[in-house]
């Protein structure tokens, strides 16, 4: 009896399957595309349906944490799998990826999609020997976000191209301990993507470089020193408490609910801030740019999330057209006529910036000129080996440079020196482009 | 004679209990109440605890957004299918440890015991380049295999203890009165065993259920469980910890709700054979 019943069950389930098989292989082509949980990358799915009504084509989502993202197209692109039609990459993945031939070349898309169009700084660092690998579906870079009237109330002006000097002084005179006002706040969480990028873009401006020509890691020069006392020092004065876990979304979040003087951060938080639906200091928000030492280099970062076409895929004709589509101008306009001018991706095309209407958005111009200002071919006072600007484009990169900022946090908490942590640092750079062979 | 517990004592201890069990409930309850609020009284400083506006927006959200049902099933399959499995290959197993042991016993069971240990990512490469290679990558009968594999070390270990508690001589009795193996396996151990046969399928089933390293990493859209689904609503640059904690709340449910109702053979089940 009890097998028969099994035996039942197990048909039934086969036969349901088989169904739902056959009817999936009637219907049109279906794209996968793996994504992060991002503002921008939500939206983009929910105009989806406009994409398969155009053309035919269907869109199955694979949204993942950014990590885990990685893992999992790392993973399957290196097997070949063939689990994605379309990948989110960032700048870091597109230039290696595509030297290793895991990514199709973008050389054959449309004149209509006008690729000319897209930022000369997105455009290189999506490429490698020139060839385009990913198309940028928002670019970003970092700059200051502050508090007018709190500004006002310290009696300061913000320049619009600050130095690190004025920022520090502006953090103790805005900080109000008494109130849960924070005079600045910055990223200190283990991570290379977290408080890994901000620290590396800063060291930049600082005079600071990972390593020298001959790929020999300086964590342990002058510069390196005064970037992180600097930072410690000025954060451990005017910081929040536990700085030293606070990533993106927990400055956003201090900063929404108007405990934070400044915040120097990704250019995509520009929208969030300003947003009256979520930040209680919506209507009091300036922005400058990152600061400087006057040496050359700010202390911003460049980055892009770009939409990529595994070489492993069968469709990639289907994909190719997705991505003409997602990172077009056409897609720009209907969000924009949608949900208006400030919710469409930024940071990616010139056309955005020449268009009149997008010059309304108070973020507009100085994100521009943020992502203008990042240079990821020259990105130190000294010469260097690589390129990236808050990163190296290196397969080891995000490896060490994660153990590193660890170094760091542990650091910012008090559980080691600075010193300690730089010599930690030295060393674990030097082992991994040792064992690597850039030695 | 029992001794006798006196009523400060039984009150303390009452205390005690109920302040561990809150404070071990407290996460589950802050997430499901974070799901009834909006993205900024989610963050709000200091947090609000019950007087707010309650929405089920964020539900709405979650629903148009992703086909939780579909999530729901695989990890109704990926879940009860790997334990049935396991079980079903773990109950003769645990049955030959425990009354048919040889001198190696002792070392297998340890042995299996200590493949645990292993790091998962370390043999990541390997299985993904197998799922390739046959053809299962996104494939739920697949994970069901492989996260059976993964928790058979403890289901024999959990079914070896219990198995060990029931007196060989009543099967041996069994045998002389003519039951055959499978007779003395399906007839006379399992029922003897049924409490901890239950609280090892219900403890597997949760564990296979949270699973969260495999399911992620060899699936993307036709065999993803729900934690690929609360994974889809966790975000770098953003605020969306209400619609997250709506995508937990939802991804948990199911199994609160199954440990609600057989909470009495899982406690049966844990403690069987703790007092003789």
């Amino acid at each position: 009896m009890f097998m028969k019943t099994v035996l039942r069950t197990t048909s039934a389930i086969a036969l349901c399957a088989s169904a739902t098989a056959a009817f999936a292989d009637g219907h049109s082509p279906t794209i996968t595309i793996a994504t992060v949980n991002n503002g921008d990358m939500i939206r983009m799915q929910g105009y989806t349906d406009q994409f398969t009504e155009e053309t035919g084509i269907a869109v199955e989502w694979v949204t993942l944490e950014e990590n885990v993202l990685r893992q999992r197209v790392t993973t399957d692109i290196t097997t070949e799998g063939g689990q994605f039609d379309i990948m989110t990459i960032g700048m870091y993945e597109a230039p290696i990826w595509g030297s290793n031939g895991w990514l199709v070349p973008l050389d054959n898309l449309s004149a209509e999609y006008n690729v000319d169009d897209i930022l000369p700084a997105m455009r290189g660092g999506l490429s490698h020997d020139g060839t385009l690998y990913a198309a940028p579906f928002y670019g970003e870079s970092s700059m200051v976000m502050y508090r007018t009237d709190l500004m006002e109330a310290a009696g300061l002006e913000m320049p619009a191209a600050p130095t690190w000097e004025f920022i520090r002084e502006a953090a103790a005179a805005m900080t109000d301990r008494d109130n849960d006002i924070n005079g600045i706040c910055l990223r200190g969480k283990p991570g290379w993507g977290e408080g890994g990028a901000f620290i590396n873009a800063m060291a930049n401006s600082f005079g600071a470089r990972v390593v020298d020509e001959e790929w020999n890691a300086q964590l342990d020069s002058e510069a390196w020193a005064t970037t992180i006392n600097f930072f410690n020092d000025m954060m451990q004065e005017s910081g929040p408490a536990g700085f030293a876990t606070n990533g993106f979304n927990e400055n956003l979040s201090l900063f929404n609910q108007g405990l934070c003087g400044m915040w120097i951060d990704a250019t995509v938080a520009a929208s969030f801030v300003t947003n009256p639906d979520d930040s209680e200091v919506a209507d009091s928000v300036g922005f400058a740019l990152a600061p400087d030492n006057g040496l050359g280099p700010r202390s911003n970062w460049l980055w892009a999330w770009a939409l990529a076409v595994p070489a492993g895929t069968q469709q990639q004709d289907e994909a190719m057209q997705f991505i003409e589509w997602a990172t077009g101008t056409a897609y720009i306009e209907m969000v924009a006529e949608n949900e208006g001018w400030a919710n469409v991706p930024p940071g990616a095309r010139q056309s955005l910036y020449d268009n009149p209407n997008y010059a309304d958005v108070p973020f507009a111009q100085m994100t521009l000129d943020s992502i203008l200002s990042a240079n990821p071919n020259e990105p130190t006072v000294d010469p260097v080996p690589y390129t990236g600007v808050q990163f190296m484009a290196i397969p080891e990169f995000a490896g060490f440079w994660t153990e590193v900022s660890q170094e760091f946090s542990n650091a910012y908490a008090g559980q080691q020196s600075v010193e300690d942590a730089l010599a930690n640092a030295q060393n674990i750079v030097n082992e991994a482009l040792s064992a690597a062979g850039y030695q | 004679m029992a001794r006798a517990v006196t009523t400060p004592r039984k009150a303390l201890n009452t205390a005690i209990a109920w302040t561990i069990g809150l404070l071990i409930f407290f996460p589950i309850l802050w997430t499901v109440l974070t799901s009834f609020k909006t993205e900024a009284e989610a963050i709000a400083n200091p947090p609000v605890f019950l007087f707010f506006d309650w929405t089920l927006e964020n539900y709405g959200v979650v629903q148009e957004r992703s086909n939780y049902m579909r999530f729901l099933w695989n990890s109704v399959i990926i879940a009860g299918g790997s334990t049935i499995l396991g079980i079903i290959i773990a109950v003769p197993a645990a049955w030959s440890m425990a009354f048919v042991p040889s001198r190696r016993t002792k070392d297998i069971l340890l042995w299996m015991l200590s493949t645990k240990m292993l790091p998962a990512v370390g043999v990541l490469y390997p299985i993904y380049l197998l799922c390739i290679e046959l053809g299962v990558l996104d494939n739920r009968y697949a994970l069901v295999v492989i996260l059976m594999l993964i928790n058979l070390p403890i289901i024999v270990w959990m079914l070896y203890t219990y198995f060990r508690e029931i007196p060989g001589e009543i099967l041996e009795a069994a045998r002389m009165d003519g039951a055959s193996l499978k007779d003395e396996l399906l007839y006379v151990l399992t029922p003897m065993a049924v409490p901890g046969i239950a609280s090892t399928l219900l403890l597997n089933f949760i564990l296979a259920w949270n699973e969260a390293f495999w399911t992620l990493n060899l699936t993307s859209v036709d065999a993803a469980p729900l934690t690929a689904f609360i994974a889809s609503y966790s975000s770098p640059e953003g605020l969306f910890f209400a619609k997250l904690s709506a995508a937990s709340t939802m991804a948990i449910a199911p199994i609160l709700i199954l440990g609600w109702f057989s909470q009495k053979q899982l406690v049966r089940g844990l403690t069987f054979g703790a007092v003789k």
